[in-house]
């Protein structure tokens, strides 16, 4: 990462000659380059260094902190918040599907058969952002209260009694379940599904269609063989987009849950800001971090889209 | 048979597709209704009475409207900030060869595939080392850091659908390097260099992981917000919200009508 800066700063002649003119060209990336990219070296690529250092430090807050290469502190992190890890898993992969089932139809009604309503509807998906997510998120609060419509309605439907033979709801709460805090991130992380499907959809070449159905393919086989395909690229940004901030976050957990739905988010925010035990929130960190690099990259290797980036 | 499950399937994608939107825009009707309520005690969770009070008097909580401007404020100087960096990374990469490229796409590309809790928890290890005092300037700092990289894949984009022809033309007639810039290339990139200005903006004023690890005792908006859903929830947060969105539809519809018949007057 810091060959970028290695390569430029030693080159770097501002009073260069005009005769070194075409040399100067030369330079003309580098310093278009340099100042953002000091940027990140400096407060996201730096930042990690320090942290993987601060993971294996020991010491108390009075004393300082030193490096002792402590590396037990990773089995002690994991050993006492590996259930906060698999729920923060479970509950972003849950989301993730859901937001997949859920969004995948918008995204080809926008795509597909919205017409000249097209434009509305795309400018419908992104107006939730112009509000606040903390101010939409408590409203769920609202919306998923005891005792209210919604819980009234799935209670009479019993889809509470499946939920929870499921395990995500207890008797006919929803509040403060694991239900609540899944559909909380469905609904959060939605619009990055929806646009990435949208945007593969949309350059689908309608005339596919056609020819699928000219040589007899029902619609549902034409959406199994051609259209599904050909939208990989959307559900994998889409996948990715939706599971990555989902497994990390710790706002819907807060806000719509209980103490038994804390995820390692949680964890490592209430480490850092009020047990102050540094060591292992790092520690923490730098495993989400390098867990979700590995299912990140085995998952773009698996579906076969590397140029995604 | 087979016509009524063509129109069932057909069918079936609009009601699920409408369902889903139903789903999104359903807590931003609950925010504007609420904006109206007159809560009993401190927390605006259930319906009560009609009432007016907050909108006449949207400042009426203290700190909040302090927060907002603060918010405001850093998100303007985030938006400079990374739209500057970020076009000019986007032209590096788009217009030029130099050595590490891979590097270079990859350090971009990492901080949108981090979970944001792991960028602020490690932020604040660099800061807390380095002795710095928490506040506006830390904000700012983390702010311009996970915006960048939005701003230069979107003004990428636009960059790389650009005909290279145009710039050639324009120096064909004779037009300096900074005059093709000014006069051809930036006006055409612009759209693009909007559109990450938008979204840095957006990133900027709503983010709260980030800026609750790294600002110190400074409140911004977001942080008010999560801390009134601990001390009790104003209704005026409501009022807020639901000006945002207003405010936010009507510039872009406006946008969408304005383009749209500029398009009209050029065909």
């Amino acid at each position: 990462m810091t060959t970028t800066l290695t390569d430029a700063p030693p080159t770097k002649e501002p009073d260069a000659p005009p005769r070194k003119a075409r040399r100067r060209g030369r330079l003309v990336p580098y310093w278009l380059l340099l100042p953002g990219i000091l940027w990140l070296v400096v407060f996201f690529a730096l930042p990690l260094v320090y942290q993987a250092s601060t993971s294996v430090q020991t010491g108390s807050l009075e004393d300082g902190f030193k490096v002792t290469w402590h590396f037990a502190t990773y089995w002690d992190a994991l050993s006492d918040y590996w259930p906060q890890f698999l729920r923060s898993v479970m509950y972003a992969g849950s989301a993730t599907i859901l937001c997949l089932l859920l969004g995948y139809p918008l995204a080809y009604l926008i795509a597909f058969r919205a017409g000249r309503w097209r434009n509305l509807i795309l400018v419908l998906v992104i107006a939730p952002f112009f509000t606040s997510f903390l101010i939409r998120t408590l409203a769920w609060k609202t919306i998923l209260a005891d005792g209210g419509p919604v819980v009234g309605a799935l209670n009479s439907l019993h889809v509470l009694d499946v939920t929870s033979w499921l395990g995500v709801t207890e008797g006919d709460r929803v509040l403060a379940t694991p239900l609540a805090v899944i559909c909380g991130l469905t609904y959060n992380f939605l619009p990055f599904m929806i646009l990435p499907l949208y945007t593969s959809l949309e350059r689908i070449d309608g005339r596919l269609h056609e020819a699928a159905g000219d040589l007899y393919a029902r619609p549902s086989t034409t959406f199994r063989k051609v259209t599904f395909p050909l939208s990989m690229p959307g559900v994998v940004s889409g996948t990715l987009l939706t599971f990555i901030p989902a497994a990390g976050d710790y706002v819907n957990a807060d806000l719509l849950g209980s103490t038994d739905t804390r995820m390692v988010g949680n964890v490592i925010q209430t480490q850092f800001l009020r047990i102050l035990d540094y060591p292992t929130a790092a520690a923490l960190s730098f495993i989400l971090m390098a867990a979700i690099l590995v299912m990140v990259t085995f998952y773009i290797r698996k579906s076969g889209t590397e140029d995604l980036v | 048979m087979a016509a009524f499950f063509r129109w069932l399937s057909g069918k079936f994608v609009v009601i699920a597709g409408l369902l889903t939107l139903a789903y999104l825009l359903l807590p931003n009707v609950v925010v504007t209704v609420f904006s109206f309520n007159k809560p009993k005690g401190r927390f605006n969770y259930a319906w009560q009475d009609f009432s007016l009070d907050a909108w006449k008097d949207p400042c009426g909580v203290a700190d909040m409207c302090g927060s907002l401007s603060l918010s405001l404020q850093i998100a303007a100087w985030a938006t400079i900030g990374a739209t500057v960096l970020g076009t000019m990374i986007a032209f590096a990469l788009v217009r030029y060869r130099f050595r590490a490229r891979g590097a270079v796409s990859s350090l971009i590309f990492l901080p949108m595939a981090m979970p944001e809790v792991v960028m602020a928890a490690s932020l604040l290890t660099l800061f807390l080392n380095m002795g710095a005092q928490l506040g506006f300037w830390t904000i700012l700092i983390a702010h311009i850091m996970f915006c960048l990289s939005f701003v230069v894949t979107a003004v990428k984009a636009r960059v790389m659908s650009m005909d290279p022809r145009l710039e050639q033309a324009a120096q064909d007639l004779y037009a300096g390097p900074v005059q093709t810039f000014v006069r051809v290339t930036l006006p055409i990139a612009a759209p693009g260099i909007a559109a990450g200005a938008l979204l840095a903006f957006a990133l900027s004023f709503d983010d709260f992981i980030i800026t609750n690890f790294n600002a110190g005792s400074t409140v911004t908006f977001p942080m008010f917000v999560w801390g009134s859903a601990q001390r009790g929830t104003p209704v005026q947060i409501n009022v807020i919200g639901t000006a945002m969105f207003l405010v936010a539809v009507v510039l872009v519809l406006g946008g969408m009508i304005v383009s749209k018949r500029r398009n009209k007057q050029s065909a």
